[in-house]
C-alpha cells in the first residue's frame, strides 16, 4: 500500500516536473514568437518569391539569371574578394596586436583594450563617414601626404576598392582582436617557460606551443569577420562609390530601383545559404560557442 | 633605456629590443583604431564647408543647422524614441527567454537557442526586405511600432547571450532554497536571482539601446514618412554629398555611445560580485 502510494507520488512529481519545465520553456515564447513573425516568416516568404518568375508562375529564372549574366557573377566574385581580403588583413593586423596586448601587464592591457572597444561601440555609419571625410580628394590624408611630400597629386583612395577595404578592415578589426585576445589570455604562461626550458628557441616555442593554442580564437574571429563581410552593405555602399558592388547592394538596388522582388529574393537566398553553409562547415571543425559567448 | 631594451620581455627570453617592431606596430594600430572617429569631433566645429582639421575658424553653424532643422529634429526624436522602446521591450523578453532556456533543460533548448541568435547571423539586408514586406501586409510600415519590433529582434541575441552567460555563472540552488522556504517561483526569481544577475541585465539593456540607435540597413527600409531615423537620413545624405551637418550629428552620436559605455562601466560591471 505504501509502496504503491510512493510510486503514484513519484509519478506525479515527475509529471509536475515536466509541466514546470514546459512552463519555464514557455517563458521564451514571446521572444521566439517575435523572431518567427518579424524574421523567419518573412524570410521564408522571400524564399518562396525567389522561385516565382515574371509571369507569376513557378520558375527558376531568378536563379538562372544569376548564372547566365556576367554582371551577377562579378558581384559574387567581388563579394568574396572583399570578404577574403578584409579577413586576411584583419588577421595580419589583429593577431600581432592581440599578441601585443596579451603580453602587457593587465592594467596597461585594459587601457589598450579601450582603443579596441571605443571604435567597436561607435556607430558604423559614423565610422564610415569619418573615413569618407579623411580619404576624400581634399581630405586630411591627401592634404597631409602632399604637404609631407609622400605623393604629389591627390590620390584616389576613396570611392573605390581601396577605400572600401580601409573602412571594412577598420570596422571588422575588433571582431577579430577580441576573441584572439581572449584565447591568448587563457594560455598558461608556464607552457612557454617549459618549452624554453626544454630547449625550444623563442620562435619554436611560439609556433609549436603558443600559436596552436590560439587557433580556436583565431578561427572564431576570422569566421565572424568573414560572415559579417559577406552581408555587408553600408560601408561598401558609401566608400565604394558604386565601383564595388556586393551582393547586399545588388539586393537593395533590385528593390529600390527595379522593384524586382524575385531577383532580390533569389540573391538573398543564395547569400543566406552561403552564410549558413559556411557556419555549418565551420561548426564541424570548431566550437561555435566561442563566437556567441556560449550556448547551452 | 638601453638596459630596458636588453631586458627580457617574454618567458622565452626575447628582449624588448628585439620586439621593438611589435611596439611600434601596436602604437600605429591603436592610433588608426581611435583617431578616425575622434577627429570628426573637432572637424564638426569648423566653419568651413570642407571640414578642415584643425579648423581655421571655429563655429557651431553645423550644430545650429542640425538643431534648427525640423527634419533632423524629427529624425532624432524617432531614433531616441525607438531606441528607448527597444530597450524597454527587448530586455524583459530577452531576460525571460534566457531564464526559460537556462532552467527548462529540454533537449530541444539547444535548437531554441540557435533560433534566438539567428538575427545575428542572417544578413541584415535580408532582415530588412523581409520586414519591409511583412510590414506592408501588417500595415505598420513607417511606424515606430514596426521599428521597435524589428530592432527588438536584432537586440534579442545580445540580451540572451549576455544574460544567459550570467545565469550560467549563477548558482541556481539559491533560488531553490528560497522556494523551499515558501517563495513562489516568480518571487524567488525577482528577489533572489535577478539582483544577482542585475549587472548583466543592465548591460543587455544598454546594448539593446545602442543596437537600435545605430542601426542603418533595416531602418533604411522600414522607417520613413513621418518617422525616419537619424541613421536613415544620414545615410541618404551621405549618398548625395558630404554635408558637414553630418559631422555635427556624428559627434552627437559619439557622445551618446560614450555615455552608454560609461554607464555600462559604472552600472554594468561589478568585479566583486562576478568574480
Amino acid at each position: 500500500m505504501t509502496a504503491q502510494a510512493a510510486r503514484t507520488n513519484a509519478a506525479g512529481l515527475r509529471r509536475d516536473e515536466r509541466l514546470e519545465r514546459l512552463a519555464l520553456f514557455g517563458l521564451s515564447s514571446p521572444a521566439i514568437l517575435l523572431i518567427l513573425v518579424v524574421l523567419v516568416l518573412p524570410v521564408g516568404w522571400l524564399f518562396y518569391v525567389s522561385f516565382i518568375g515574371a509571369n507569376g508562375q513557378f520558375s527558376l529564372e531568378n536563379y538562372e539569371r544569376m548564372i547566365s549574366r556576367r554582371s551577377y557573377l562579378r558581384i559574387f566574385v567581388t563579394t568574396f574578394q572583399v570578404s577574403l581580403l578584409t579577413t586576411g588583413l584583419c588577421i595580419l593586423i589583429g593577431y600581432p596586436f592581440a599578441y601585443f596586448m596579451s603580453q602587457l601587464p593587465s592594467r596597461l592591457a585594459n587601457l589598450c583594450l579601450i582603443t579596441v572597444l571605443l571604435p567597436f561601440w561607435t556607430s558604423l555609419l559614423v565610422r564610415t563617414y569619418a573615413w569618407l571625410v579623411l580619404l576624400q580628394k581634399q581630405g586630411l590624408i591627401n592634404n597631409w601626404a602632399i604637404s609631407l611630400g609622400l605623393w604629389d597629386e591627390p590620390l584616389k583612395i576613396v570611392h573605390n576598392m581601396t577605400g572600401t577595404l580601409i573602412g571594412m578592415v577598420h570596422i571588422m578589426l575588433p571582431f577579430l582582436i577580441l576573441p584572439v585576445y581572449g584565447a591568448m589570455k587563457a594560455i598558461d604562461r608556464d607552457y612557454l617557460k617549459a618549452a624554453a626550458n626544454l630547449g625550444a628557441s623563442p620562435r619554436m616555442a611560439f609556433w609549436t606551443v603558443f600559436f596552436p593554442l590560439t587557433t580556436p580564437g583565431l578561427f572564431a574571429g576570422a569566421l565572424m569577420v568573414f560572415i559579417l563581410c559577406l552581408g555587408f552593405f553600408v560601408t561598401p555602399a558609401v566608400l565604394g562609390g558604386g565601383k564595388v558592388i556586393m551582393v547586399s547592394m545588388q539586393i537593395v538596388s533590385n528593390i529600390e530601383l527595379f522593384v524586382n522582388w524575385g531577383a532580390a529574393s533569389a540573391l538573398g537566398v543564395v547569400l543566406l545559404v552561403l552564410t549558413v553553409a559556411i557556419l555549418w562547415i565551420a561548426s564541424r571543425f570548431l566550437n561555435l560557442d566561442r563566437m556567441t559567448g556560449g550556448g547551452h | 633605456m638601453r638596459n630596458w631594451l636588453k631586458s627580457p620581455a617574454t618567458d622565452t627570453q626575447v628582449t624588448h629590443g628585439q620586439r621593438l617592431w611589435l611596439y611600434v606596430f601596436a602604437v600605429i594600430v591603436m592610433i588608426l583604431l581611435v583617431t578616425p572617429t575622434l577627429i570628426v569631433i573637432p572637424m564638426s566645429f569648423s566653419d568651413s564647408q570642407y571640414l578642415e582639421f584643425p579648423p581655421e575658424v571655429w563655429s557651431t553653424r553645423w550644430y545650429d543647422n542640425f538643431f534648427g532643422s525640423s527634419e533632423w529634429m524629427q529624425a532624432a526624436r524617432t531614433s531616441f524614441q525607438t531606441a528607448f522602446l527597444t530597450m524597454i521591450v527587448a530586455t524583459p523578453i530577452g531576460v525571460l527567454a534566457a531564464y526559460g532556456l537556462h532552467s527548462s533543460r529540454f533537449a530541444f533548448v539547444r535548437l531554441a537557442f540557435v533560433l534566438m541568435i539567428t538575427p545575428m547571423m542572417v544578413p541584415l539586408v535580408l532582415v530588412a526586405i523581409g520586414a519591409f514586406y511583412a510590414y506592408v501586409k501588417l500595415n505598420i510600415l513607417y511606424t515606430v511600432t514596426g521599428l521597435v519590433l524589428a530592432h527588438t529582434v536584432l537586440a534579442l541575441p545580445l540580451v540572451v547571450i549576455v544574460t544567459g552567460s550570467a545565469l550560467k555563472g549563477y548558482d541556481m540552488s539559491q533560488e531553490q532554497a528560497a522556494r523551499s522556504l515558501g517563495a513562489p517561483r516568480w518571487k524567488a526569481f525577482l528577489t533572489v536571482t535577478l539582483p544577482q544577475i542585475r549587472f548583466a541585465v543592465v548591460t543587455s539593456a544598454l546594448l539593446a539601446f545602442l543596437t537600435s540607435f545605430d542601426e542603418v540597413v533595416v531602418a533604411m527600409f522600414i522607417s520613413g514618412g513621418d518617422n525616419p531615423t537619424l541613421t536613415r537620413n544620414m545615410f541618404n545624405a551621405l549618398r548625395d554629398q558630404i554635408d558637414p551637418t553630418i559631422a555635427a550629428i556624428s559627434t552627437i552620436m559619439i557622445l551618446v555611445t560614450t555615455v552608454m559605455m560609461v554607464l555600462v562601466q559604472v552600472f554594468g560591471q561589478d568585479k566583486k560580485s562576478t568574480e
